[in-house]
């Protein structure tokens, strides 16, 4: 029986032949990922167990950005653990503030990770790289512990659901609303424990961001990893990025599938998650008459150079509504940069928005944008649940840069069409 | 692993990790800490009804959401012996077995099941029996390889024992 993308590459870092859904293996893994949130929690399982050797120090990856720069004494004791624990084990790639970034912006930008890879990170959004072909999924921290000792995770293999994707997006609509579209149509927990593998001749029309943002939500659908099949635009981002050789794995024609979704890219429309969860959608001509207080532009999900760009050649020359916060974060140092150099700031700022220095912030509620009791928020974030933003009586609509920009002007939810 | 016996509190589907341990308190690792304001955001009565081993059953996808392992860590330091659910999140469900949270699938217990039984579980058989309703359901067994794991005492004590 043939394999899919995920279980060839499950099998190759397994050291098997083949594998088939439900086995259970032990993975090599390529890389490990913690962040200032899970990553003190790893550390202290990791020293617990009493291990004092860390694997590999240039496959484990320190990102400090949920709560940083530190937002209060507690977080920045966090910051300090791991500080302390990279500095022990000399780890090449931790990241503190000014370098880092939002880790699943930066680790596809730095090249940290690649097509057909094996990664485990202690961050639910790890699948955002299976958007290079690799595998990849977020594990708790005790997980993550035997990762950074080992080496290696347990996994059971998965099935996989398969998005045949066609035709072209249209005009304002980008990955945000592919997968919010999907997650509509399937639900939260419509992948559970599976592989989303997205193929077909309409994966050509869509960029890396696109891809990235489409598995960053793969989570969101309960999906263990997603993945896309690598092409020559897969290949172009990593040029340049990625200075080790890597290995692209294709899906067997004979691979079996639970099921099989056909998707005309050209019909989705721009789509809006409302409270509180994620699969609430409704596509922006069914949203109504929503007033919002604020709108964040940023997180794993869209904070990149794209969605920037997006973001402000909506803004150019406009005002963000009289009341309205509009609180922009790129995602890390080198998109923040672009976005000066190619006068995406002064555009956000002339048109009344803020802007911040990378951080997840407001996105899980952290720091940098919380709402009072009553708020409503458009972000272009991944979670709307109860609470995720600040008070358990605030409101968080799930949508694209696009729609966020065009519904800072009007100061209610509305598409780019009529900003 | 012990059995658990205890007065069920019962919550709906997709119970995600924000509600269970929200994102605002996870400025610390503290097990105590976190367990004061587990569920806080959806049931703020929580912390006052629990008592040990009292055992938590809910609906489809329980644990849906981040990867914090927070969330298992303040639900078992807040005192529930057992987490019974139709389906559980995958991430939820690892980290559950690693910190050695009990959990069981069971979707005929998360259906007839309600706020207030009192049931006892024998986890060799997967055995459910509720005693206010005198019913009984079976749970799907964890498979041999997760077994051992909690036999050994957790994911990091069954790799430094190899």
């Amino acid at each position: 029986m043939g394999m899919t993308m995920t279980q060839k590459i499950l099998a190759a870092h397994a050291g098997l032949d083949s594998v088939v859904a439900g086995q259970l293996i032990n993975a090599k893994l390529d890389m490990v990922l913690a962040n200032d949130i899970t990553g003190p929690v790893s550390i202290n399982e990791f020293e617990g167990a009493g291990f004092d050797k860390v694997f590999d120090k240039s496959r484990i990856s320190l990102v400090m950005d949920h709560f940083a720069p530190n937002k209060d004494i507690k977080s920045a004791e966090q910051c300090k653990k791991c500080r302390t624990f990279a500095k022990r084990f000399d780890i090449d790639n931790f990241y503190d503030v000014g370098e880092m970034g939002i880790e699943h912006a930066l680790l596809p930008e730095k090249g940290l990770v690649c097509a057909g890879e094996a990664i485990i990170g202690a961050d639910s959004h790890t699948c955002t790289y299976g958007a290079l072909g690799a595998f990849s999924t977020g594990v708790g921290s005790t997980d993550l512990a035997a990762g950074i000792a080992t080496g290696q995770a347990w996994f059971k293999v998965p099935s996989a659901i398969r998005f045949n994707l066609t035709g072209k997006l249209n005009k304002y609509v980008s990955g945000k609303d592919v997968i919010l579209h999907i997650i509509g149509m399937i639900g939260v927990d419509g992948a559970l424990y599976r592989s989303m593998e997205f193929t077909g001749p309409g994966v050509a029309s869509l960029t890396m961001d696109d891809r990235l943002c489409i598995c960053n939500m793969a989570i969101e659908a309960g999906g263990k990893n997603g993945i896309f099949h690598v092409d020559d635009i897969t290949k172009e981002y990593m040029k340049g990025r990625v200075n080790r050789d890597y290995k692209v794995f294709e899906a067997d024609a004979d691979a079996e599938y639970d099921e099989v979704y056909d998707i005309d890219l050209g019909t989705i429309k721009s789509t809006v998650s409302f409270p509180h969860l994620p699969e609430n959608t409704r596509t922006i001509d069914d949203v109504g008459e929503v007033e919002i207080d604020q709108v964040v532009i940023g997180s794993c999900t869209n904070g990149r150079i794209s969605d920037m760009k997006a973001a402000a050649d909506i803004l150019k020359g406009k005002h963000v509504a009289k009341g309205l916060r509009a609180i922009i974060i790129p995602a890390t140092q080198q998109v923040y940069k672009e976005s000066i150099a190619k006068g995406y700031i002064d555009t956000f700022i002339d048109a009344g928005c803020i802007v911040s220095t990378p951080t997840c912030g407001p996105c899980l509620g952290g720091h940098m944008g919380i709402l009072a009791s009553g708020e409503r928020c458009v972000a272009t974030t991944n979670r709307n649940f109860v609470g995720r933003m600040g008070d358990t009586e605030s409101e968080v609509y799930l949508a694209s840069p696009e729609v966020a920009a065009a519904s800072a002007i009007a100061g209610k939810i509305c598409g780019p069409e009529r900003s | 692993m012990m059995d658990a016996k205890g007065k069920v509190i019962k919550y709906g589907n997709n119970v995600d990790t924000d509600v269970i341990i929200p994102a605002r308190y996870l400025n610390t690792q503290d097990h105590k800490e976190l367990a004061s304001h587990c569920m806080e955001d959806i049931d703020k009565e929580f912390v006052n009804k629990v008592n040990p081993g009292d055992i938590m059953v809910a609906g489809e996808n329980f644990g849906c959401g981040s990867s914090r392992e927070h969330a298992p860590i303040a639900i078992k330091a807040s005192g529930i012996s057992c987490v019974i659910a139709s389906t559980f999140a995958r991430i939820f469900y690892r980290n559950a077995i690693n910190i050695g949270l009990p959990i069981l699938e069971c979707p005929e217990a998360s259906a007839k099941i309600e706020e207030g039984d009192e049931i006892s579980i024998d986890f060799n058989s997967g055995t459910i029996e509720n005693h206010t309703k005198n019913e009984t359901y079976k749970a799907l067994p964890f498979p041999e390889f997760i077994q051992n794991i909690i036999a050994e005492g957790g994911l990091l004590n069954s790799i430094k024992n190899k």
